[in-house]
């Protein structure tokens, strides 16, 4: 859905009421000042909801006039692009000053380079569907505020066909919010943005706050409802329009004759029952209805929610796409849920954190499952599987297969579990030299003792 | 005895993906023995008017929560919602609010 944000020069956020979630102002970093030349970043995502090119690129029109007015810088961004991105998009940065911006676009850069040379060695005429690797658009175009043309058709077909394969609609919506923020935040880290603006109004963040509990995502609320979200470390994500209910916005929109543009969505004319985002949305709107304190009422509890302390990103690993710290014990597995979550593993070891009984297994497992094949695929899935939150593993049971994710993700979680068996192995070494000096000295304990008897 | 209306429906924030995607109707109202209020303007804009899923737009005897309706750029709460009286050359503004369209 393409979503629209029209700024006035006192930066007050003025927006359409269906296009709550994604109009996003990014705003440079800046001293004293917290904002200063705002730009507004416009995403395309009418391939996932299968929209033609021709309307897509009459919304695109329609959007680039009003923005023309603004004033303000603005981007245009597909949401094919994702399969161009590099894994560094996945990892928690530190804070880092304005002139270490630099850091990032130099690792998209090599990044880029790397798979550049890849696929014109493999390419060498039509593109084989299989990777992303051929697709990725060359480094200048994702700097330019105005891309040369559409995405490359491959790309909107893999797109289709990771969004065709996923099997429920609250899925879908799920992981278009996954790959939408993993590609603003490319942006905002591209261009050297420290804040992201989203229009998330008090009626949108009362449902969103309902639908993450009922998908498990209880334990993130306050960074996914609150006015501040630092789990991406260099970048902020923040809520300004929190406060004002879709009716306030969309009064304001109509008696100020704010310019708008509507595009369908995924959920477009979706029934009540379609996805547990659509019935959260009825039951509230309904009970809004009837007792009108429904929807502050939940705002109110959303802004009580503390945020438990953390220390930048040292503390415990991350989930892999929404990025929050892992709140799954996969060593625990008396209760139900310690074998759900222990079930999608299927033969693989537990979190390899998870304590001193794991490590053999680890390394064992990881052996047997070494090769090519179904049991590779399996490997692959498990690995991918074991390194997200709860609320994300219970979304990727809809997602059959792990192939047609873009291959930022895929890329990053073997970094990830390499990595970790890396430090399995480091701690067998310490564990077998110690294990032998204890068993050394119970030897010379024995015969001391032995001797004494005799 | 109503005499014909001459009113102006509007649409927006998506709701006019169920109206053949037009935004602004110019409609004239048939003479009628009640005077048209706003629930019977509904019962004729579900009949005249809307093209498809009659459920995503109205709600058994009112508009589906979610649905904001404005009368004159004012809220129809203020105005007695459903009881409202049309007067003539009225503007009435539907707009959603539901991300489902």
């Amino acid at each position: 859905m393409v979503r629209v944000a029209t700024l006035t020069p006192t930066p007050l956020l003025r927006m359409s009421p269906t296009q709550t979630a994604g109009a996003v102002t990014l705003a440079r970093p800046c001293w004293g000042q917290f904002l200063e030349t705002p730009r507004v970043s416009g995403k395309k995502e009418g391939a996932a909801c299968g929209q033609s090119p021709e309307d897509r690129a009459k919304t695109v029109a329609e959007m680039k006039l009003i923005l023309q007015t603004l004033g303000f810088p603005w981007h245009f961004v597909a949401l094919e692009e994702v399969f161009g991105l590099s894994p560094s998009v996945l990892r928690c940065s530190a804070q880092e000053p304005v002139g270490a911006v630099g850091t990032y676009k130099v690792a998209v850069d090599s990044f880029l380079q790397q798979q550049h040379t890849l696929g014109t060695e493999r390419a060498g005429g039509s593109p084989s569907p299989a990777q992303g690797e051929e697709w990725l658009s060359p480094p200048g175009t994702q700097e330019s505020q105005d891309p040369a043309g559409p995405p490359p058709a491959a790309q909107t077909e893999a797109l289709s066909r990771l969004f065709g394969s996923v099997k429920t609609l609250t899925a879908k919506e799920e992981f278009l919010h996954t790959l939408r923020t993993h590609l603003i935040l490319h942006v905002a880290r591209t261009h050297g943005y420290s804040k992201v603006m989203t229009g998330d109004s008090c009626t949108r963040l009362a449902i969103k706050l309902m639908t993450s509990l009922a998908l498990g995502r209880g334990a993130f609320l306050a960074w996914d409802t609150g006015f501040s979200d630092e789990r991406h470390g260099d970048v902020v994500v923040v809520r300004p329009m929190r406060d004002h209910t879709l009716k306030e916005v969309a009064f304001y929109n109509r008696l100020f004759a704010v310019p708008s543009v509507f595009t369908p969505a995924i959920d477009t004319k979706a029934p009540e029952k379609a996805s547990v985002h659509r019935l959260m949305e009825g039951f509230l709107l309904r009970l809004q209805a009837q007792f009108p304190s429904t929807v502050s009422t939940v705002y109110r509890t959303s802004e009580k929610l503390v945020k438990a302390p953390r220390d930048g990103c040292a503390a415990g690993p991350r989930c892999l796409l929404c990025m929050c710290t892992l709140d799954v014990d996969a060593a625990d597995s008396a209760t139900a849920f310690g074998a759900q979550t222990s079930g999608f593993s299927q033969t693989q070891p537990p979190t390899p954190r998870a304590g001193a009984g794991a490590p053999t297994e680890a390394g064992g497992a990881q052996d047997r499952c070494r090769g090519a094949g179904p049991c590779g695929r399996e490997d692959s899935r498990a690995q991918v599987i074991e390194q997200l939150c709860y609320g994300c593993r219970a979304n990727m049971k809809d997602v059959p297969s792990l192939d047609l994710l873009p291959p930022y993700i895929l890329a990053e979680a073997q970094l990830r579990s390499q990595r970790a068996s890396q430090e399995i192995q480091e701690y067998l070494v310490e564990n077998g030299a110690e294990e032998m000096q204890t068993a050394e000295s119970r030897a010379w304990g024995h015969q001391e003792s032995g001797a004494r008897i005799a | 005895m109503a005499a014909p209306l001459s009113v102006e429906v509007e649409f927006g924030g998506g709701a006019e993906l169920l109206f053949d995607g037009i935004k602004k109707h110019q409609v004239t109202l048939p003479g009628q023995e009640e005077p048209w209020d706003i629930r019977n303007l509904l019962v004729w804009i579900k009949k005249n008017l809307l093209k498809e899923r009659p459920e995503l737009f109205i709600q058994g005897d009112s508009v589906r929560p979610g649905i904001l309706v404005l009368v004159n750029d004012a809220d129809w709460e203020l105005l007695g919602e459903l009881d409202y009286q049309l007067q003539d050359q009225d503007n009435i503004l539907f707009i959603s609010t539901l991300h489902g369209g």
